[in-house]
């Protein structure tokens, strides 16, 4: 009797013995750091000498501080995401319904820009876009661009690469969500005389918003935060929040400031995803509906 | 079928303009996604194309002339070479770890109901929600106040972390589809649990596990702005880039990305090709013992 129970405890301890080192590890070095990072946002004081003293007011000062850049990036992140999707959705229909035998051939193709690093890429598109380049000179030629314009150190550029670095992360769940569509529910449709178009906006468009949510948050969210295409791509009326809190921590040491800013950035973050989840449902970013089988 | 028979010659009258834009028209989508995927692949070529660049200056920004000297030593330079040696260390390692660490909460969050399973799983995914930049902020603060010295040891720190949850969602998504009739079965036949786990469950999800951690280690081995605020003074692939597109990018580094590209692709295709074999194999045996 005791024996039975003392075997039914352990087996009550498993999932938290596989659980353990993980979540450990995550509380640790994630939510134990963002308690440190809020400290570190409420001190004041002059590198190295910093005290813990309650200055809520490192929050607005780096608000009122950096808020064009803060504003910026998330006008930056929103063009991307919405230009991501405009490019993305109709190439991952083709893929899933179109493709064919080159179905897989067009996936590889997809994801093929993730075997080249991240910085290599964006320093690719500087390239493609520098000022005696190719893509300039045309432009010139043909008198788009002015002769002492330039393409590099634009909004346009900087938005450009977001777009483009973070597209693969739009086409997947998309093409996800639109793989495992039943197409007889379409063909169901037409026999009910909708037009294609019809067809697609009740039909195809709605079973695939799963996919679209999970991409437009993988596009968003990382996006927001980048540093690296304003940084490469961008000129000094292009940088980012992530610019500014990357120069604060590393170069200025003026940690407080940058503390309260990544909180900013997290906190406004979570609202926009919560709000953003809250209109289009949960599933595509916990997976929970599809694990309770 | 008369209707059929009234169009078709029909048809035929139509210019050969009008029938390239029907064919055009029924085609749109497949003509947009062949030029969609030809954009994506532009800064690939770009990268293969300047790695044989003979650049005349510090900066392989313009196309100077064809050459191959840069091949013919790829690893000259002793700062890249170290550079890519520590990125491909850090990425095995957090690579081993976060697969580790990863499949065991996976496990545990398909295969049992417990207290604090919910807390669990948003602790999975709020990482994933979190902007790079503030992870690694966060954990330099931490590093900070404990006056703990930046270097080798909290990159894979860092590394690990930002691994972990994407191991877990990998995994997690092939567990759910498991057919758990099977363990039972090998233990009606008198397998421990450990063996159970071993000879049955573990082949079955190492695709998944392969899967994840073949993400880690891209995730791991691409990663800038993590390691921009754990590293210290210790300098990775990306980071050695990032510096050293201030200074002028060498033509090693697109002939190293060249080299990766083309590893990574063999790589693919020959798990592909594997994953194809065993469904041959799998597929062909019944019909033998029949």
């Amino acid at each position: 009797m005791r024996n039975g129970r003392l075997v039914a405890l352990r087996r009550r301890l498993i999932p938290y013995w596989l659980l353990g080192p993980g979540i450990l590890w995550l509380i640790l070095f994630f939510v134990v750091p963002m308690y440190f990072m809020g400290r570190l946002s409420l001190e004041s004081g002059i590198f190295p000498e910093f005290q813990f003293d309650w200055s809520f007011s490192n929050y607005s000062d780096a608000l009122s501080a950096y808020d064009t850049q803060f504003f910026r990036a998330f006008q930056y992140s929103a063009a991307a995401t919405i230009l991501s999707l405009l490019i993305a959705y109709p190439l991952a229909y083709a893929i899933a319904f179109r493709g064919g035998r080159w179905k897989n051939a067009m996936l590889l193709a997809v994801i093929a820009p993730f075997f080249t690093t991240y910085l290599i890429r964006t320093l690719a598109w500087e390239t493609i876009l520098s000022d005696n380049g190719f893509v300039v000179n045309t432009l010139q030629t043909l008198g788009l661009v002015s002769n002492d314009g330039r393409l590099l150190a634009t909004t346009g550029a900087v938005v450009a690469g977001l777009t483009y670095n973070f597209l693969p992360f739009m086409i997947l769940p998309i093409y996800a969500s639109l793989e495992r569509m039943d197409t007889s529910l379409v063909e169901a449709a037409k026999d009910l005389y909708a037009s294609s178009r019809k067809a697609f906006l009740r039909v195809t468009l709605p079973i695939s918003m799963p996919g679209v949510v999970a991409g437009t948050l993988l596009t968003f969210i990382p996006a927001t935060g980048d540093y690296i295409n304003a940084q490469f791509l961008g000129g000094a009326k292009q940088t980012m929040i992530g610019n500014v809190i990357q120069s604060l921590y590393l170069k200025q040491t003026d940690y407080p400031a940058a503390a309260a800013l990544s909180f900013i950035l997290m906190a406004t973050m979570l609202i926009i995803v919560f709000i953003y989840i809250r209109f289009a449902g949960t599933e595509a970013l916990m997976g929970e509906e599809a694990e309770r089988r | 079928m008369e209707a059929r028979a009234a169009t078709l010659p029909a048809q035929r009258r139509l210019s050969a303009g009008s029938r390239v834009w029907r064919w055009v028209r029924q085609n749109a989508i497949l003509i947009y996604g062949v030029l969609a995927i030809g954009y994506m692949l532009i800064p690939i070529g770009l990268i293969i194309v300047f790695s044989f660049n003979d650049p005349a200056g510090k900066f392989n920004f313009t196309w100077n002339g064809f050459t191959l000297s840069h091949w013919a030593h790829p690893f000259e330079i002793t700062e890249l070479t170290n550079a890519l040696t520590l990125s491909l260390r850090l990425a095995a390692l957090a690579t081993l770890i976060s697969t580790v660490l990863g499949t065991m909460i996976a496990l545990a969050l398909v295969r049992y109901d417990f207290f604090g399973r919910r807390a669990s799983n948003y602790l999975i995914v709020i990482p994933t929600a979190t902007p790079e930049v503030v992870l690694g902020a966060s954990l330099l603060s931490l590093f900070l106040i404990y006056g703990l010295s930046l270097g080798f040891t909290t990159l894979l720190i860092a590394h690990v972390m930002f691994c972990i949850s994407f191991v877990v969602i990998v995994v997690r998504s092939r567990l759910i589809g498991f057919d758990r009739s099977l363990e039972e079965a090998a233990q009606d036949l008198g397998a421990d649990p450990f063996t159970t786990f071993r000879k049955i469950t573990l082949p079955l999800i190492w695709p998944g596990i392969v899967a994840g951690a073949l993400l880690a280690f891209a995730l791991s081995i691409d990663d800038f702005v993590v390691s921009n605020f754990t590293a210290g003074t210790e300098v990775t692939f990306p980071l050695y880039i990032f510096g050293a597109a201030q200074r002028g990018i060498p033509v090693q580094v697109y002939i190293i990305a060249t080299m990766l590209f083309a590893i990574t692709l063999l790589a693919m295709a020959f798990t592909v090709w594997q994953q194809r074999r065993a469904e041959r194999l799998a597929s062909v045996r019944p019909e033998q013992e029949v």
